[in-house]
């Protein structure tokens, strides 16, 4: 048992001399960079740019829904809003968000390689990105679509005369962007791991990651043929899921969401990871059962297949399969709730401090609990009958996924902000936007609970008056809400010049990126590093520190 | 808790429904559904304070000032188990639950009374068997199982009616059913909540629950004279079926009565039962439903005849219990008969 003790400070409070930052100069360099880290970069500024788009989408939804009666903009319009802020913070934000970025800075360092396996597939990656992000600007402007995030024919098929391909095609090619990337990290993390780095002292960071990657790489695929097949369908008319035709409707569903439900623990499952590294870096202790947190990630990842049905319980299928799928959900859930219980336990006796990750990671617990036990809600079948398609959706599925993933992203942000850019943002600030965020996500989407069992359908212009209290409350938390996403962007933005140097290891974590300068080299290591510890072994930390000290 | 104490219920629900935050529970199952409602707001709260406590606990109690050495702990095998179990056992106890109620939702009983719902964009067409037809509105009476047979004309709709907690899908090409039973008289909102285009927000109505003296009285205001199944004679004779489908020995097509719901030996071997979506498949799809002994020589009637048409027909088809009236209306291809009553539905 040794004491961790605070080194002095070695950067001599200036930045590295070099680090991939400042390797190359010139706009081109960063275009055509194969390096991990700088493509990260790129992909952190261009989602940055896609999240707060669908938050001006969701603030003129919020808005529109102050009162009752359709009257900020017309129903079409509306319509176009929601579709555009669902694309959007789906596809372009969510799916991307914690592996485009964080992953795709951190997982080479953490396993000790010099970059991922296919540098020039990652950089192709992100323009592949880049145009489907393209493709959604272009039908923004070319005057939207209203399809619904989830393109439901025959309604996208045969009845809008709206840009749908063009949207279409963003997804597809968005797509592909998730698939490279997600062959990228298991080829990567298969191959690639330092001497030493066995499977079992990899970092729940990577593990997750790697669950999340098995994901993209089988469920993107049919996402792309479903997509494929509505264009066909609009163009050609192929007739697939045209009841005229002999196609079954119901088939698209099938096909769409078989992507899409596995897609939100895409979405998640890096966040579990992020919340893993920050909860144990700020207790001082490895994770509670390791191994059956890592477990339950790939647990998540492939049972997270077999319950797509899920959200077609009330469309048609028969009782038997809804009961087939109903219990496959419930069992699911039982992984997403052993993780909660591990987090929560590896606090216990450790040496608490409550630093800005620390505290998003602690929103995230309270804000997914409620997100997945609502869940429940949804997987039991008779209720879900009352529940499905109304404002408890909506708040459900916010509780999970802006809730979890957007604090879990944050967290992980703030957490390797000091790695990625040298430079700590400043805390009491960063502090003040991880409360404000929670309390303006609570007001925001509790009442869109309330709301939603009173039977307010989602994806209404206008509403019946009875409802509007509840969507005052909401739209009033939605402003909070914003301010709390808006602190972020100014302080990090501004730390960029202004913040005080991070030095190399400013939390005193065990991870191989922080035994690295900050920011990194390009080449990430001098010399291949071998690894004789295990994941978040502080008392080896503490050893080398104390080894450290002597030394100087 | 309905069961337990009905009336500690109805003052729960009432202070609810008071306080804005509860709809009114207008059918039989609101009552089901809202027990369960309950029990899983119970199991959420407990799993917030549960981790809520543990959370703040732990880090009240071991904050770096008060616990500077962390204690390293691998895991517990006893634990992992136990969180494993208890949450696994709640929610197979949820799934049970959930699944009794949707059973009980979704399985109309046998007697229930038919109302036929047409969806397109963006309104809601309701057709009574006693030629009652509404737009946007839906009457029923209180204290009878009606059963909704549904289908779409365009896209995905769905049909809600928050106060009975019921909820179906309405999809073109298939009939879907949903029933209820409603139990307070009242007027209730029915919206569509399957995002279906433009004025999907304004693809609402009113469901109107009368006592059943009200609702007599209104099916005879409002019958249009003509049924369901007389519209559908009509169809049947205007659009030629009977002159295959006539009854005599000689005719190119089965007999139609007491079709409905019966098994049928298909030319390829196979055996179809005659339902609803059966029925409306087979003026629409000849081809695939040939059955034993018969030429597949039957005209499609896609594009011929509208969703409404067809329930009309299917109807008809229902309602034939023996060949006579159609032999009968051969002759007079109009009607003057009185609307039949609601006929009692056979489950196939
Ligand atoms: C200030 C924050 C936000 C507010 C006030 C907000 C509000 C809303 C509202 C009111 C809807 C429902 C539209 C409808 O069904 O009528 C909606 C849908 C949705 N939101 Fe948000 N949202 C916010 C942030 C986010 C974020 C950060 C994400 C993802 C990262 C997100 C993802 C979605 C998705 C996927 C939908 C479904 C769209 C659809 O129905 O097609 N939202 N949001
Ligand atoms: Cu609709």
């Amino acid at each position: 048992m040794s004491t961790i003790v605070s080194l002095p400070d070695q950067s001599t409070a200036t930045l590295p001399k070099r680090s991939y930052l400042n390797a190359e100069h010139g706009l081109l360099s960063w275009l055509l960079t194969g390096d991990h880290k700088r493509i990260a970069m790129l992909y952190l500024v261009s989602i940055t740019f896609f999240f707060f788009l669908g938050g001006f989408f969701a603030g003129m939804i919020r808005l529109e829904l102050l009162t009752p009666v359709g009257d900020l903009m017309a129903a079409d319009t509306y319509n176009k809003m929601f579709t555009m802020h669902g694309i959007v913070m789906v596809f372009l934000f969510l799916v991307p968000s914690v592996p485009a970025t964080l992953g795709n800075f951190l997982i080479p360092i953490m396993i000790g390689a010099k970059d991922l396996a296919f540098p020039k597939i990652n950089l192709l990656s992100w323009y592949l990105y880049m145009i489907g992000g393209t493709f959604v600007l272009a039908s923004l402007v070319l005057g939207g679509v209203d399809t619904g995030w989830t393109f439901t024919t025959p309604l996208s098929t045969h009845y809008l005369n709206t840009h749908v391909i063009t949207t279409a095609t963003a997804i597809f090619i968005a797509g592909f962007s998730s698939i490279f990337t997600g062959l990228n990290f298991i080829v990567t993390i298969h191959r690639m791991r330092a001497p030493g780095m066995t499977w079992f002292r990899l970092p729940l960071f990577v593990w997750s990651n790697y669950a999340a990657s098995i994901m993209m790489v089988l469920g993107t695929p049919v996402l792309a043929i479903a997509i494929t097949l509505v264009a066909l369908e609009r163009t050609i008319g192929i007739g697939v899921f045209d009841p005229a035709k002999g196609g079954d409707p119901l088939l698209f569903q099938h096909l769409f969401w078989f992507y899409s439900h596995p897609a939100v623990y895409i979405m998640i499952l890096p966040g579990f990871g992020v919340i893993s590294e920050v909860i144990s870096t700020f207790s001082r202790k490895r994770v509670f059962g390791y191994t059956a947190v890592a477990f339950s990630s790939v647990a998540i990842a492939l049972f997270g297949f077999f319950v797509w049905a899920h959200h077609m319980f009330i469309m048609g299928v028969s009782n038997y399969s809804a009961l087939v799928f109903s219990l496959l959900t419930m069992l699911v859930a039982v992984p997403s709730a052993i993780k909660i219980f591990n987090w929560s336990f590896t606090l216990q006796k450790g040496s608490i401090t409550f630093e800005t990750p620390m505290l998003y990671a602690f929103g995230f617990i309270g804000l997914f609990t409620i997100g997945g036990l609502t869940g429940v809600f949804l997987g039991s079948l008779g209720m879900d009958i009352h529940l499905t398609e109304t404002y408890f959706i909506v708040a459900h599925f916010h509780f999970v996924m802006v809730g979890g993933m957007l604090m879990a992203f944050l967290s992980g942000v703030h957490f390797w902000w000091p790695k990625m850019t040298g430079r700590m943002y400043p805390e009491s600030i960063s502090k003040l936007a991880a409360v404000t965020t929670f309390i303006g996500f609570i007001l925001t989407f509790f009442p869109q609970f309330v709301v939603g069992y009173l039977g307010m359908p989602r994806r209404y212009h206008a509403y019946p008056a009875e409802f509007q209290v509840l969507n005052v409350l909401s739209t009033a938390g939605a402003t909070v809400l914003g301010v709390g996403y808006l602190l972020p962007l100014l302080y990090l933005g501004w730390s960029l010049k202004y913040g005080a140097i991070a030095g190399n290891n400013p939390w005193q974590a065990t991870g191989l990126e922080w035994q690295i300068q900050s920011p990194p080299l390009t080449e990430n290591f001098l010399e291949t590093p071998v690894v004789e510890w295990e994941a978040y072994d502080y008392e080896w930390l503490a050893k080398k520190q104390q080894a450290e000290l002597s030394h100087v | 808790m309905s069961y337990i104490s009905p009336v500690l219920w109805q003052f729960l629900t009432k202070w609810l429904t008071y306080f804005a935050i509860w709809p009114q529970e207008a059918s039989t199952v609101a009552p089901m559904a809202d027990a369960l409602y309950l029990f899983l707001w119970g199991m959420t709260v407990v799993g917030m304070i549960l981790v809520g406590a543990l959370v703040f606990v732990f880090s009240v109690r071991y904050r770096a000032q008060k616990h500077p050495e962390a204690v390293q702990i691998e895991g517990s095998t006893l634990l992992e188990a136990t969180w494993t179990i208890i949450p696994l056992g709640i929610f197979l106890f949820v799934f049970v639950w959930g699944a009794w109620l949707y059973f009980r939702i979704y399985n109309p009983p046998a007697n229930a009374m038919q109302i036929y719902i047409v969806g397109k964009q963006w309104m809601w067409k309701a057709e009574h068997p006693g030629g009652q037809h509404e737009i946007n509105a839906l009457h029923v009476p209180t204290g009878r199982p009606v059963q909704l047979t549904m289908i779409s004309q365009d896209v995905f709709h769905s049909y809600s009616i928050p106060a009975f907690r019921v909820k179906r899908e309405v999809i073109p090409g298939r009939f879907t059913t949903v029933w209820f039973n409603a139990t307070t008289p009242g007027t209730y909102h029915l919206f569509c909540t399957q995002y279906c285009g433009t004025l999907h927000s304004g693809m609402i109505g009113e469901v109107t629950v009368l006592s059943p003296d009200d609702y007599q009285r209104w099916t005879e205001q409002s019958t249009s004279g003509m049924s369901l199944a007389q519209n559908g004679e009509r169809l049947f004779n205007s659009l030629g079926c009977n002159s295959c489908h006539n009854g005599t020995a000689a005719a190119r097509g089965p007999v139609l009565a007491g079709v409905y719901g019966s098994k049928i030996q298909m030319d390829d071997g196979t055996t179809q039962i005659a339902t609803d979506g059966w029925l409306r498949d087979t003026i629409l799809n000849p081809s695939q439903h040939v059955p034993a002994g018969y030429k597949p020589i039957m005209p499609t009637y896609q594009g011929q005849v509208s969703e409404e048409g067809l329930i009309d027909l299917v109807e008809y088809i229902k309602n034939l219990k023996s060949n006579y009236r159609n032999q009968q209306t051969l002759v007079t291809t109009q009607s003057n008969n009185a609307a039949p009553t609601t006929p009692d539905m056979v489950k196939p």
